[in-house]
């Protein structure tokens, strides 16, 4: 798609900081603008994931774009919000488009998140009163989709991911020494990321000494509530060269989901939707899997970035247990570093869009005591950055191009 | 029942009716492709086998096998004790599986590939349908 980033911008980050989630998008958003060297008025479009989301989990939602649109006075030509799609990248992967059509030509995308702070307002956990024998009391009762895994007690995504996790252990021999790695990647990562929120070294005891959420995840298989906000600016090409610094260029995405869009459904349960969202990536660019020089691959779960490593051909079906085993291919100074800024499991559960910010940042060699090199020399050109699990997925080719 | 879990309920209405209600006669009911013999799950008025619009409720046998499981230790609900989590997959066809539970079996004997049949628990009027161990030399975890 003829689109670039030129701009991003990240609003604090961390636990419990007590900030409504405009003003924390509204950091974001005059960061990634300014950033883009543009101004407020110079915005023509808005996207964002989900959009205002009544309902669902506390402090998940982030405002939606009527709540950004008019805070700013923004005019805008084109404007969307929407939780249904090829996952958090959705909102980008809509702006780009919107961009190559010429609805718009500069659109600023953002995914803000407060559940941090709302779950220390006393909404822990989702909200049912339970406990006893007997059904369901004052609790609503569940229809559509949910209504297959809420009353089975499988109440969370990491209930449903566990069962694929355990079904890949099944089918390919995968440990829980090998998902740790993930973790303990992403903490050392995290080590050399200031706005990370948990920056301790974690050792492979540590992991193991994590208490069970649901087999096999642990507590450090789980990313970490956050409040805080992302913002990227998706640009018509040619605004590249009035930037001063270099801009990343959307080079593919993949937006497919060819299984069944179901948690339990789904043919393949050790891949599902990364399967689709990864094959068309690469049926869409000239460029291959050896060409990517940092991969920032959806942590929500540690197991959600190895299927992520399998769906994107670093490595080869099942093998994502063997590929990182060792954790060195995916350090920082390994053949694919991967999650550099720590990950949603260590830096906070920005929601997809972190992955996003750290790429451009890689990208632009903005990226300090973690900057990865490319190894036959110079900065990383070429960065995949996936989002989602389960059946949901999206994944994003950005290739650097330099500005003025 | 007395010693049966917190549940949410589903939403029961004219679509899954069949379903959530067919444990009171003792059977697990998918809706069924009347023309090529395909079972639906979730329900849906069409049939991706054939075409067909012709779908009414049929029973299964009930056997399946564990494609999958978790044994989940947060309390989302509020109940501390550890409880367990299955995908089974049914025998009837390839790829129709449920999200339940398996009953009788203790966590640590969780195995996949372990046969079982479906078993109902009731909730004000809607039953889940809940599995249980079918290898027959088996002793049942208390």
């Amino acid at each position: 798609m003829d689109a670039v980033i030129s701009g991003i911008g990240q609003s604090a980050v961390g636990r419990r900081l007590f900030r409504s989630g405009l003003e924390l998008t509204i950091d974001a958003a005059l960061e990634a603008i300014a950033d883009a060297g543009l101004t407020v008025a110079d915005i023509d479009g808005l996207a964002t994931y989900p959009g205002a989301f009544p309902g669902g989990p506390p402090g998940f939602s982030g405002p939606g774009s009527p709540d950004l649109q008019d805070a700013l006075r923004l005019e805008v030509n084109w404007h969307r919000g929407g939780i249904e799609g090829a996952a958090q990248l959705s909102a980008l992967v809509d702006a780009a488009a919107a961009v190559h059509a010429g609805l718009a030509r500069h659109v600023l995308v953002y995914r803000t998140v407060t559940e941090s702070t709302a779950q220390a307002k006393g909404r822990e956990g989702i909200g049912l009163s339970g406990g006893g024998g007997g059904g369901g009391g004052g609790a609503p009762k569940m229809g559509g989709s949910l209504q297959w895994s809420i009353p089975m007690r499988a109440y969370s995504a990491a209930n449903w991911l566990a069962m694929n996790c355990r079904r890949h252990m099944h089918e390919f021999g995968t440990t829980e020494a090998q998902l740790a790695q993930i973790a303990l990647n992403g903490r050392r990562n995290a080590g050399r990321n200031p706005r990370a929120v948990y920056r301790d070294p974690l050792t492979l005891d540590d992991y193991f000494a994590g208490r069970m959420i649901t087999t096999p995840f642990r507590l450090f298989d789980c990313d970490a509530p956050v409040d805080g906000s992302t913002a990227v600016i998706v640009s018509a090409p040619e605004h590249a060269r009035a930037v001063d610094h270099p801009v990343a260029r959307i080079d593919a995405v993949g937006t497919a989901l060819r299984g069944r869009p179901s948690w339990d459904q789904f043919d393949d349960m050790t891949t599902m939707a990364a399967r689709d969202a990864g094959a068309m990536l690469w049926e869409r660019t000239s460029l291959t899997a050896a060409d990517v020089d940092v991969a920032e691959l959806y942590d929500g779960f540690s197991f959600l970035s190895m299927v992520w490593l399998e769906a994107l051909g670093f490595c080869g079906k099942g093998e994502s247990g063997p590929f990182i085993e060792d954790g060195t291919r995916i350090a920082l100074d390994g053949e694919l570093p991967l999650n550099t800024h720590g990950g949603q499991l260590s830096a906070g559960r920005l929601h997809g869009f972190g992955f996003i910010h750290e790429a451009v940042l890689q990208l632009r060699g903005e990226a300090s005591d973690r900057q990865v090199a490319r190894r036959s020399g110079g900065g990383p050109e070429v960065a995949a950055v996936a989002n989602g699990g389960g059946p949901v997925a999206g994944a994003l080719l950005l290739v650097r191009e330099d500005g003025r | 029942m007395s010693d049966a879990p917190f549940r949410v309920l589903p939403a029961v209405d004219d679509e899954n009716r069949f379903f959530w209600t067919a444990g009171a006669e003792g059977e697990l009911r998918f809706l069924r492709c009347q023309s090529c013999g395909y079972w639906l799950h979730p329900p849906a008025p069409y049939c991706p086998g054939c075409g067909g619009r012709d779908v009414a409720p049929e029973a299964v046998s009930g056997r399946g096998q564990v494609w999958s499981f978790t044994v989940n230790h947060h309390p989302w609900d509020g109940t501390p004790e550890p409880w367990n989590i299955v995908l089974v997959e049914l025998d009837e066809q390839p790829g129709l599986r449920l999200t339940s539970n398996l009953v009788g079996v203790a966590n640590d004997d969780l195995r996949i590939g372990m046969p079982v049949q479906v078993t109902f628990e009731e909730h004000d009027g809607v039953w889940f349908p809940l599995f249980e161990s079918a290898e027959a030399d088996r002793e049942v975890g208390a």
